[in-house]
């Protein structure tokens, strides 16, 4: 009896300690498949013609790391200090993309907050417009394919001398973005009691003043993952920039797609840049993963 | 008495004051958004004439009408104050974005729907004609648009795959692990890169055909001269992958919230009931995260359907529009024909497509949440 006791609990031991090793290895290699193409490009950007072909992914193992393609991209440390074309035209499209994805999160979350609020707390009224229909009219944007909207804006970018400009890209990363802002800051604001709000209406604040004094301190963690998220969403954004930007207000993807494009480009200067491209987001995901599952999470999770 | 009836008359008197002064104002706020409508009408009619050449005004560009439209959007801000008192201050939380939007999207898709209906080639020199017929007959004879029309059915479903490898993966993040945050910002990282970065790290480095690991991986198990991108299933398939890895974080924290807001003690009663965790997970933990599924599955179906640049830059479309998405054909209609008014037709319909599609998914899918619960 005793020993049939013992050995059950044995069993069930075994086989926690054996669905544990599993868990632990299913998650190391989903964790390999998430992080080796990332480690590929780093390390490719340190290889030589040789490790290339001959497949060597190891660094100091399996083949000596090379500065080949920060150096071709003018980011070497024996480079970094003398004039280089290619740095500066990488430098000028990594301000463009700062540009145009800042000030575009930066845009949408004012005007956003802004509506969200609005949505929240007041009835509105636009003609047989409620509430409800002019939210379902901001987010049923999510829908609209930028296909839709690129070839009209080619045309009107031409048309108001925006084409090829920043203010053009913020302002179709505005209403790209826009729609999942406001879905999140009117999640956010619905979160907050109306209590509050009463008590400084009742102390004689007017609206704007109890938005800006009371309401706006508590949302701001909401307004930054929406900030975050916004920024993500319009630095990795290609096909607007690929149609209505040339040499100016060119972008870094399309800079990375237009080397991807020539033939004759080495596998470590692309690895370069694509390591440089890439490395902003890497560490905002490293450092800011719970304000992006904040803003991916609010108004899909009831 | 006396008092009271003077107190009185003075109270009434200075509501009537009030009521002139806020009478006054609205007239004032009336005259205002009236005048700013007619500045932006005579902008715009001026601007009509100089591009039809009827005054030589000289205007090269249309930014008047949009510094026009600018002028009036804060008119109408001031102007609704002056009218609705304290619902006009409400509206202006409401009017940027909406005036934004507005401008945004509404102009440009009924600019859309005028450049449908031509021939409008940017590089025809007979110029711009009316087109509508012409433009309808090509599309219902190119078997190159209804066969990325038929891919992108195929890449809707594999969303469906995605999901089941992303619940799978957060049923693993939810159990009780060490290292959690590690894992979670490893599977997250995926999600942060772009298509752009994402085609040439994965679909031209890692699956090229000759230095590939992928390859190399490929021919270690027996597949002797791998090529992702030779057979028309197979560069779909690729295609899919890279998709998912780019997309499955996204489900895969959806989902994960959706289990950390279960309750507890509905995994605990069905432990106590001698449930083992494949029924428990079947007949509790899957039907409580239905809702979240749903939502999760959507979002993804509505970012799917503008899948474009992974395949524009890896397989532009071949071999023989295979990987082909809707977006990516209309982008070489664009770019390699010059074909606006073509191209923008194909989107409208496309669009019209997607909104039938989208609407019907979110009907069936209430209907059916409604059935289930």
């Amino acid at each position: 009896m005793g020993t049939t006791i013992r050995r059950s609990q044995g069993g069930r031991l075994a086989r926690r300690i054996g669905g544990r090793t599993l868990i632990y290895a299913a998650l190391s290699v989903w964790a390999f498949i998430a992080l080796f193409p990332i480690y590929w490009t780093v390390s490719t950007s340190f290889k030589v013609a040789r490790d290339v072909t001959g497949s060597h992914i190891i660094p100091w193992l399996d083949f000596t790391p090379k500065w080949l393609g920060w150096r071709s991209l003018g980011l070497s440390p024996e480079t970094i200090f003398q004039t280089s074309t290619v740095r500066e035209e990488f430098l000028l499209r990594f301000f463009n993309s700062v540009v145009a994805s800042g000030g575009a999160a930066l845009i949408a979350v004012v005007i956003g907050s802004l509506a969200a609020y609005g949505l929240s707390r007041f009835e509105y009224k636009f003609g047989p417009w409620r509430n409800k229909d002019i939210s379902f009219f901001f987010l049923s944007q999510l829908i609209l394919p930028p296909v839709v909207l690129a070839l009209p804006f080619l045309i009107l970018y031409k048309e108001l001398a925006l084409l090829d400009t920043k203010i053009g890209l913020v302002l179709i990363y505005t209403l790209m973005v826009l729609p999942i802002v406001i879905w999140i800051m009117r999640d956010q604001f619905n979160g907050i009691p109306m209590e509050l709000e009463q008590a400084a209406y009742v102390d004689g604040a007017t609206t704007w003043g109890a938005f800006l004094r009371i309401v706006l301190p508590i949302a701001l963690p909401g307004m930054a993952a929406a900030f975050i998220l916004a920024v993500i969403l319009c630095w990795n954004e290609y096909f607007f920039a690929a149609l209505l930007t040339s040499t100016d207000a060119k972008t870094l993807p399309v800079m990375v797609a237009s080397q991807t494009g020539s033939q004759g480009i080495d596998w470590w200067t692309m690895a370069a840049l694509s390591t440089a491209a890439i490395a902003p987001l890497v560490l905002i995901g490293i450092f800011l993963e719970r304000w992006i599952v904040k803003g991916l999470t609010a108004g899909a999770i009831k | 008495m006396q008092n009271e009836i003077a107190s009185r008359a003075a109270a009434d008197a200075r509501h009537r004051a009030a009521d002139a002064a806020v009478a006054k104002r609205a007239v004032a706020g009336r005259r205002l958004i009236r005048a700013a409508s007619l500045g932006l009408g005579l902008v715009v009619l001026a601007q009509v004439l100089s591009a039809t050449d009827v005054l030589p005004l000289g205007l090269a560009t249309w930014r008047p009408t949009l510094f026009a439209y600018i002028v009036w959007s804060v008119a109408l801000g001031i102007s609704q104050v002056l009218i609705r008192g304290e619902q006009g201050k409400q509206a202006l939380f409401l009017l940027p974005a909406l005036l934004f939007t507005i401008a945004m999207v509404i102009f440009p898709t009924f600019f859309g729907l005028g450049i449908a209906t031509t021939d409008w080639n940017l590089s025809s020199l007979t110029g711009v004609h009316f087109d509508l017929f012409g433009n309808i007959a090509t599309l219902a004879g190119d078997a190159f648009f209804w066969n990325a029309l038929l891919n992108m059915g195929y890449y809707v479903l594999s969303v469906l795959v995605q999901y089941g490898i992303a619940f799978g993966l957060a049923l693993l993040l939810n159990a009780d692990i060490r290292g959690r945050k590690f894992f979670r910002v490893a599977f997250l990282l995926p999600f942060m890169l772009s298509p752009v970065a994402i085609s040439w790290m994965i679909g031209k480095s890692i699956m090229e055909a000759r230095y590939g690991p992928a390859a190399t991986l490929a021919r270690m198990l027996g597949w002797e001269s791998p090529a992702f991108y030779g057979v028309g299933w197979i560069a779909r398939a690729s295609i899919m992958t890279m998709d998912a890895w780019n997309w499955i974080p996204f489900i895969i924290i959806l989902l994960l919230a959706g289990l950390q807001a279960l309750p507890g003690d509905v995994a605990e009663a069905a432990r106590v009931d001698g449930a083992s965790p494949w029924q428990a997970f079947w007949k509790i933990t899957f039907p409580l995260m239905l809702p979240v599924s749903v939502t999760a599955i959507i979002l993804r179906i509505i970012f799917e359907l503008k899948l474009a640049d992974i395949v524009i830059n890896v397989t532009a479309g071949g071999p023989g529009g295979a990987t082909d998405t809707v977006s990516s054909f209309i982008y070489r209609e664009y770019r390699d024909r010059s074909s606006v008014g073509y191209g923008t037709m194909l989107a409208e319909f496309y669009l019209i497509l997607i909104i039938v599609f989208v609407t019907a998914l979110l009907a069936l899918a209430s209907r059916w949440m409604r059935r289930v619960s």
